[in-house]
């Protein structure tokens, strides 16, 4: 039998996402892939995987599942998530560190109030072909993933491997506290110039909410409306991931992995790549705002960011005790609410 | 050539050509794709020819837009060659029935019959600007002046796969099922996009393509085709 996670609930969009399909945005195929990139890779490297292996996305409320395999190795990773395990030895084991399971676990993933994803990477990655160089996902063409879409009640995610390997568990050394309340940095345009000043202004000095009408193509934001000078229906050309754009509504959309490849409404801005992934961990209703950086200064963010993330990855330490956490030290301290622990 | 370069974020070089719907500044967008494909300045990641400008995808580690928008820029200087490799598509389309929800109403609106909107779709050959909304969506032009019409203004949730539409001064071909807002005057059985085939999307970028109109039966018979495989879209290299 194929080694795999038996889906008990799917969660809310649980779905297939590696670090994106490239090379085929001039033929209209979004590149796709995890919205929190440094998540996606992060989960990998915790379980001993090369970094872009296809992982489990997991958005706003996380899935049941099942280990129908003898054991499987695996890490979750966003801040405050967590996995629940109901076995021989019932657990909760916090995001950032690798564990091993074995066949009849039931886990069960809780998200925390810090981020609207979190990632399950899983030793040797999940066993789905790769599309036009890709495993990640994409519900509206139904690309990639397991057969094109989200996962659903009683699918079994195929794993590429049915045992873990004979080593210990690792985490992530814990990271200063999350830079949540940091203003996202973008680079004005390309279309800027369509816009009246005060939508610049706005832009930059106003604060914005997640609006819950977010999803992985885009996010919209509520807030001032952005007015623009000339007229809004430009003639198309390509959008980049992270792109602002407004439509004649004037309400700004945040465009995201899944986004159309090209649109026809000015951007006024987009988001610096090093700042994507914190963009993607928003939740709906979360606050944000905007300040500018100049290109290069983007340009050099990106390797900054990639510098750290190389660091962090080479920082993994061994967990101490592969049992994780006694439960019921956890419910002592408080460090655990009840709405994110999902034991009944 | 005088063109702008604007950055779309640190990853993205925007070359722009123009703002217009226009094939002689599509020609010069569509030679610098080709250019740059065939010479890849260092870190380019990938290109996206749209109507007016070409967005050239980079990585960072590997390159910035300080090395790059020069090196675009030289091979700018080498555009003057024609394009080859584009091809001319025959695509059977029924424009009947229940496969042209919008061809009365559009035949209404232009003041010609369904007939006549149907003869002047038909015997343009089209040329394909870009793709993009949908994998494999043809984004092509330029309609006769006669069919112009802005977009519908209760767009659709939900238009067939297959539906030839136009709006403004274009018509396309929805390849999946999707919410659309341009009015739907026929019907291809064709697929346009599969990621089984070695080039995916069925047009590319620079291709033409014309439409030839079948019947109901005809329509049938052609996706039993589609389905089984045994069907080859009509093509032949054109010459530019």
């Amino acid at each position: 039998m194929t080694p795999g996670l038996k889906v008990l609930a799917p969660g809310l969009h649980t779905t297939v996402q590696d670090l994106g399909r490239f090379g085929y945005q001039n033929i209209g195929v979004p590149v796709s892939g995890a919205l929190d990139r440094f998540g996606l890779r992060l989960a990998n490297v915790l379980v001993g995987n090369p970094q872009g292996l296809a992982a489990l996305e997991i958005l706003i409320s996380g899935p049941t599942l099942e280990i129908a395999t003898e054991t499987a190795r695996v890490a979750l990773t966003g801040a405050g998530a967590s996995l629940g395990i109901r076995g021989e030895t019932p657990r909760v084991v916090a995001a950032g560190q690798s564990v091993t399971l074995r066949r009849g676990d039931i886990v069960q993933i809780a998200l925390g109030r810090q981020s609207a994803c979190c990632y399950l990477g899983v030793e040797r990655g999940i066993a789905v072909p790769r599309v036009l160089g890709s495993a990640s996902t994409y519900v509206r063409a139904t690309l990639g993933g397991l057969n094109g879409r989200a996962l659903q009640r009683d699918d079994l995610v195929p794993l590429a491997i049915g045992c873990a390997s004979a080593r210990g568990e690792l985490r992530a050394p814990v990271s200063p506290a999350a830079s949540a309340d940091q203003p996202i940095r973008v680079v004005l345009g390309p279309q800027h110039k369509y816009f009246r000043k005060e939508a610049l202004a706005a832009l930059l000095d106003a604060e914005f909410r997640v609006s819950k009408d977010t999803d992985r193509m885009g996010m919209r934001l509520d807030g001032p409306l952005l007015r623009h000078r000339r007229g809004w229906d430009i003639v198309s050309d390509a959008i980049a991931t992270g792109s602002i754009q407004v439509p004649g509504s004037g309400q700004p959309i945040v465009l995201l992995a899944d986004h159309q490849t090209t649109g026809g409404y000015p951007k006024i801005a987009t988001v610096i790549s090093a700042d994507l992934p914190a963009l993607g961990r928003c939740r709906p209703g979360d606050p944000l705002r905007f300040v500018a950086v100049e290109f290069e200064a983007a340009e050099e963010l990106c390797r900054e960011a990639e510098r750290e993330f190389a660091k962090l990855a080479a920082a993994l330490e061994p967990v101490p005790n592969d049992n994780g956490i006694d439960v019921g030290s956890l419910y002592g301290e408080n460090l655990i609410s009840g709405v994110t622990t999902g034991f009944e | 050539m005088k063109v702008r370069f604007l950055s779309a974020g640190d990853r993205a070089l925007v070359v722009e050509f123009g703002d217009r719907i226009d094939q002689a500044l599509s020609e010069r967008v569509l030679r610098l794709d080709a250019i740059v494909r065939s010479n890849p300045p260092v870190g380019v990641v990938e290109t996206v020819p749209t109507f007016r400008s070409l967005t050239v995808y980079y990585d960072p580690f590997l390159t910035s837009r300080a090395e790059l928008q020069p090196a675009i820029g030289a091979l700018l200087d080498l555009g003057d060659k024609a394009r080859s490799g584009a091809r001319l598509w025959q695509v059977p389309v029924c424009y009947r029935g229940e496969f042209a929800p919008d061809l009365a109403e559009v035949a209404r609106l232009t003041g010609l019959t369904s007939g006549e909107v149907v003869a002047l779709h038909s015997s343009t050959r089209f040329h394909v600007y870009m793709l993009g909304f949908l994998p494999g969506f043809p984004y092509m032009g330029d309609l006769p002046p006669q069919l112009a019409l802005p977009r519908r203004a209760d767009p659709r949730l939900r238009v067939a796969a297959g539906s030839i539409s136009i709006a403004t001064s274009l018509t396309a071909i929805y390849p999946y099922e999707s919410p659309g807002g341009w009015h739907l005057i026929g019907a291809t059985p064709i697929r346009l996009f599969d990621p089984e085939r070695p080039e995916p999307a069925l047009f590319a970028p620079g291709d033409a393509v014309s439409f030839q109109p079948i019947d109901p039966a005809a329509f049938a018979s052609i996706r039993r085709a589609v389905e089984n495989r045994s069907y080859e879209v009509e093509s032949a290299p054109v010459g530019r």
